[in-house]
């Protein structure tokens, strides 16, 4: 059985994977908000998840848990550990990112993109008057 | 001088000068003190200039090897026949050059005199180490130091002017030397796998004919110092810096040491012989002809005295450079004179430009009118020095003018000669004007003169030194024939 | 633990020590001894990088096995010319960046902060020298994203002076994130094709399995991931903003060490991991690798020429710096390669070094440093700015220093390479790099509007003179760097 509704059937998670991939992808490029941003970084990630998991999945096969029967088929354990660090690893960078938000927020007023760049420009005044800036800025 | 090796004489002439520069910062509060210094050092670098070009001539080669640069390229000194004479040229027009730049700028109550001390003495240095290298590469970061060690003196004045000069010069010597002279070394490099002077060439196995019109194009632009045309509007510009600058430096060491580049060039890694043989310079000729008309065209119309003496320059530059595309032994040897005799020459113009600028503040050869008689020994020291670039005896000048035309009609090039006599009579016509105005006009302006005999009796040795170098210009003749024969 | 066994841990020390040290920083009260102990680590791994590279010399190469897992299940550490080389620069600058710290963060940051601080300066360190040494590509994800974290808080930290810190930060978290996420799908393909991450043995595996799309694909993502990270024209964008806002000790440590981490892990993918393939990485090279780095060198030098903002217009320095390692690593000959390691080294000296004289600037200045404020200051600062005036000679590459030899070496790989339009191009471009210097060493002593001497304190300038020393070293006699630079280059392009 070939044709485009076969490789649907056969690979429908891989199609999933793509269609988040680009989906969070988009999110990061097009939104302003950078909250949304990060939302939209974490679909990313998680796409990448679901495809290495995907990747080790044999059908059929169990947790690699070694049994006494013989004919057991496995899947394969070390993607599975890999995303388990990779998830660890996109949590540390979502906090980081909503913690930075939160910052940006205080010192800006703001968690727009456009909003905040319009605002660069009046923050770049010496020392002395950037205290003044910053509260205009959070006005 | 039994108790120097040729070894140490290389040695303390490449730092005596770099010692002098570093000691200068600390006797800036001491001005005397601070003035001594540069002659001082001067005079012991150029009596160890003349011991190592001593050993030369009795066919030695002092070398100093410092550290490794690259691979089978060493940071190191060696004293070829042609680096003796220029090194002779350099160093002892320091002595001269010190003296009067402390007459100049005292006279004329200059700022900054110690850094200007300070960077004077490592210009010298430069040009002293560009005479002496050891390899192509050595030559060229020395070539870049000069450069760089210059610009604070071109733009000391610290004014607009100076400033649009400074970027200038800076932009086409820099450019050039990177974009073009950087890698027609490496390219050498990779084709011989050497970069060291060898009499007869390093380039005759390595690359083939069709190549050394475009490698000979490559350095010959690409040293932008020998101010060939089109590259040649830096040498101008410069002379917004002090004349002593102008003298020593836009006179002697730096364009010098672009013409010295482009004679080792041709004599040690082309080869006189490849490069004749393959034909490829004669294009350089037709170049070096036009340069040498063009500017002396533009010489004429200068009223600004040291603008005038900075494209008489530049056409004589180009004597040099001819000599080396004609790629015969005697034009070679002409080109190795020219180094010499123009050194003395022009330092001599420039100096009095100078002396006049300090006594009466006169630029303008048009206000020179009737100064003459009251400033005799300056203007019979720019006489001289003006003989001496026209190249009539009995004055040093004739004899590398003389070269240079046996070499031209020996390469088959009847067309050079006449471009020599036309330049000649061109240089007569602009260079005797000022003294000419000076003794027979009528006086147009009143001034003050004011001397200071530092300015006055530097000219007057060095045209001296012209008219000595006709009578004695033996020992010259014997290193420049060694060049080529050896 | 005896002696010969603190010898066979090295590999591993010169990453755990500043890892091991960060949560204990992170506690310490006292910013002064947080700062201690952050040189103690730093000082130590530098040791231990010297060590390693000292048992590289030879030519010999060895792995060292994580928890004595051997490959390719363990994790590897692959010691061998080039790694010891780069990791001996990284921690070389990082240390003398951390001596800079002490007084240079502390001057831009709040005093409750430091320990903090200094213990993301840690992670950051040993993030990036893992990510040299690690022999496993899933590994140098880890490595990749911790060294990424740290760098964005150092960032951040910048906003005690200009709130736009943030921003930058932000930024280079997003835009990293997402490389380093390219980089796992990548691998994640490579992955799915040989059954390994092992490095050594993705080499072996690659040329044996069928040449599917997978293969390409994989490649491209590991490709784009790292280019990122690299900052890589025209994936550079994070990085002018994060140089340029984030504190000048912080600067100094990330221009000197961050991206050079990545050009490695660049090369080493490029030669090592795919070297079974070579002409799928031939297509990357001729027409991704090359043009994009001729790209990046256009595109910063032009910048820099026109910004007046120093911290700014080093950054963007750095981008065409960038482009020069990249390009030639993309000449892909063993001469290019050892000319890409040879400015790997010497830009690691001479940017590291304009960012700490610009740091001493703006700290005894009190003020972010412009064109405006450089006036003068060659006599209010000396000591300073003749450090500074040094490492920018060397970057333009006057002779006798170190810019120079890497010019050198480059230009001499592209003309063996027969690459003579490219060569000019980078002459074209190192001569328009003179521009953007010499507008800054024009107005250095120019007569200043406030002419009274700064004080300058050896705290701040003694690292930096360690650094422009370091470059006229390297200048004049810079025969190790080239010779560990080419024997890097033999082993990872072999005899190509």
């Amino acid at each position: 059985m070939t044709g485009p509704l076969a490789i649907l059937a056969d690979s429908w998670n891989y199609l999933v994977v793509i269609c988040l991939m680009m989906g969070g992808l988009f999110i990061v490029i097009s939104q302003q908000n950078l909250v949304k941003k990060l939302v939209g970084l974490a679909i990313f990630q998680t796409s990448v998840f679901l495809f290495y998991i995907s990747v080790g999945k044999v059908a059929g096969g169990t947790a690699p848990i070694l049994m006494k029967a013989t004919d057991v088929a496995y899947s394969n354990p070390l993607p599975h550990v890999l995303i388990l660090t990779a998830i660890v690893v996109g949590v540390a960078t979502t906090a980081l990112g909503l913690a930075l938000v939160l910052r940006i927020n205080a010192a800006f007023g703001s968690i727009e993109d456009d909003e905040i760049l319009a605002m660069k420009a009046a923050a770049s005044v010496p020392r002395a008057r950037r205290d003044a800036s910053s509260s205009e800025g959070a006005q | 001088m039994m108790f120097m090796t040729p070894q140490t004489a290389l040695m303390i002439g490449i730092v005596a000068p770099l010692v002098t520069a570093l000691l200068t910062p600390f006797l800036g509060v001491r001005a005397n003190w601070r003035d001594v210094a540069g002659p001082i050092g001067a005079v012991i670098t150029f009596v160890a200039a003349l011991h190592v070009a001593g050993d030369v001539m009795q066919g030695g080669s002092p070398e100093w090897v410092l550290a490794t640069l690259a691979p089978g390229i060493d940071l190191s000194f060696r004293v070829t026949e042609l680096g003796a004479v220029f090194g002779l040229v350099a160093s002892g027009l320091w002595i001269l050059a010190g003296i009067y730049s402390v007459g100049y700028m005292r006279g004329n109550h200059e700022k900054h005199q110690t850094r200007f001390a300070a960077f004077y003495a490592v210009a010298v240095h430069a040009a002293m180490a560009v005479a002496w290298s050891g390899n192509l590469l050595v030559l060229f970061v020395f070539y870049e130091v000069l450069t760089f060690s210059t610009f604070p003196l071109v733009t000391h004045k610290d004014s607009k002017a100076a400033r649009d000069a400074g970027r200038l010069y800076m932009s086409i010597l820099v450019g050039t030397s990177v974009v073009l002279l950087l890698p027609a070394v490496i390219y050498v490099w990779v084709m011989t796998g050497r970069l060291d002077f060898v009499s007869g060439g390093i380039l005759k196995d390595a690359v083939s004919s069709e190549v050394v019109p475009w490698l000979l194009a490559a350095f010959a632009f690409g040293i932008g110092k020998a101010a060939l045309m089109p590259f040649h509007r830096w040498l101008p510009a410069a002379m917004v810096a002090p004349t002593p600058v102008s003298a020593l430096l836009h006179a002697v060491a730096v364009v010098k040491a672009g013409v010295f580049t482009m004679l080792t060039v041709v004599v040690y890694v082309f080869g006189i012989d490849f490069l004749s043989a393959s034909g490829g310079g004669t294009w350089l000729v037709w170049l070096t002809s036009f340069t040498i008309l063009a500017s002396s065209f533009v010489a004429i119309t200068k009223d600004d005295l040291k603008a005038r003496l900075a494209y008489s320059t530049i056409s004589q530059l180009s004597y040099v450079v001819l000599g080396a595309a004609l790629a015969t032994s005697i034009a070679a040897q002409g080109a190795a004179l020219h180094i010499v005799m123009h050194a003395a020459g022009k330092i001599t113009l420039f100096f009095c430009a100078g002396a006049i600028y300090v006594a009466c503040h006169l630029t303008k050869i048009s206000d020179l009118d009737g100064q003459g008689p009251q400033m005799k020994w300056v203007f019979g020291a720019f006489f001289i020095g003006a003989l001496s670039i026209i190249g009539i005896p009995p004055t040093g000048g004739s004899w590398s003018k003389f070269y240079l035309m046996v070499g031209a009609a020996d390469a088959g090039m009847v067309f050079v000669l006449a471009v020599l006599s036309l330049s000649s009579l061109l240089n007569i016509y602009y260079l005797l004007d000022p003294v000419a105005r000076a003794f027979f006009k009528p006086k147009t302006r009143q001034v003050e003169v004011e001397w200071h005999p530092l300015t006055v009796w530097p000219p007057v040795i060095t045209a001296g030194i012209s008219i000595g170098l006709f009578f004695y210009a033996g020992p010259f003749l014997d290193l420049a024939s060694a060049m080529v024969t050896r | 633990m005896t002696l010969s066994q603190i010898i066979a841990n090295l590999p591993g020390l010169v990453v755990a020590i500043p890892l091991l040290l960060a949560p204990v920083v992170a506690l310490v009260p006292l910013s002064s001894l947080a700062w201690v102990l952050a040189v103690v680590g730093t000082g130590l791994s530098l040791i231990c990088a010297v060590l390693i590279q000292g048992s590289v010399t030879g030519g010999a190469s060895y792995s060292y096995f994580l928890g004595n897992w051997p490959p390719p299940w363990g994790i590897e550490f692959v010691v061998d010319a080039a790694s010891a080389l780069t990791v001996v620069i990284m921690s070389g600058l990082a240390f003398i960046a951390t001596l800079f710290a002490r007084q240079g963060l502390l001057a831009e940051i709040a005093e409750k902060d430091a320990g903090m601080a200094y213990a993301a300066w840690l992670l950051a360190c040993g993030g990036l020298s893992g990510l040299v040494m690690t022999g496993d590509a899933f590994n140098l994800f880890v490595f990749l994203e911790i060294s990424a974290l740290s760098s964005v808080i150092l960032i951040a930290l910048g906003s005690g002076t200009d709130r736009r810190a943030l921003v930058a930060g932000y930024n280079y978290l997003l835009i990293g994130a997402v490389g380093a996420t390219f980089y796992v799908i990548g691998v994640g393909f490579i992955y799915a094709v040989t059954g390994s991450l092992n490095m050594a043995d993705l080499a072996g595996r690659i040329p044996d399995v069928p040449q599917t799309t997978a293969v390409m694909v994989g490649f491209g993502f590991m490709m784009a991931g790292i280019l990122v990270k690299a900052a890589i024209f025209p994936v550079h964008i994070w990085l002018p903003a994060a140089y340029s806002f984030a504190p000048s000790a912080v600067s100094a440590l990330l221009a000197a060490i961050a991206t050079k981490a990545s050009l490695y892990v660049l090369a080493r993918i490029m030669f090592t991991v795919f070297s079974g393939t070579p002409d799928v990485t031939a297509i990357a090279v001729e027409f991704v690798l090359i043009p994009l780095a001729l790209g990046g060198i256009f595109v910063g030098t032009i910048l820099a020429i026109y910004e007046n903002d120093i911290k700014k217009l080093l950054a963007f320095s750095s981008v065409a710096q960038i482009g020069y390692i990249a390009l030639a690593f993309g000449v892909a000959s063993t001469a290019g390669v050892a000319a890409g390691f040879v400015h790997i080294g010497n830009h690691a000296v001479i940017k590291g070094g304009m960012f700490l004289a610009v740091g001493g600037f703006a700290i005894a200045l009190g003020r972010r440093i412009d064109l405006d404020s450089m006036v003068g200051l060659g006599r209010r600062m000396p000591i300073t700015t003749i450090g500074f005036l040094i490492c920018g000679l060397s970057l333009i590459g006057l002779p006798l220093t170190a810019g120079f030899i890497s010019k050198l070496y480059l230009v001499r790989a592209l003309i063996e390479a027969d690459m003579i339009f490219i060569m000019g191009l980078v002459l074209f471009s190192s001569a328009l790099s003179v521009a953007y210097l010499w507008k800054i060493v024009e107005v250095l002593w120019h007569k200043p509007t406030v002419s009274t001497p700064v004080p300058e304190t050896p705290g701040l300038y003694l690292p930096l003179w360690m650094l422009a020393i370091g470059n006229i070293w390297l200048g004049v006699a810079p025969a190790p760097l080239i010779e560990a630079a080419g024997r890097a280059a033999m082993q990872l392009v072999g005899g190509m």
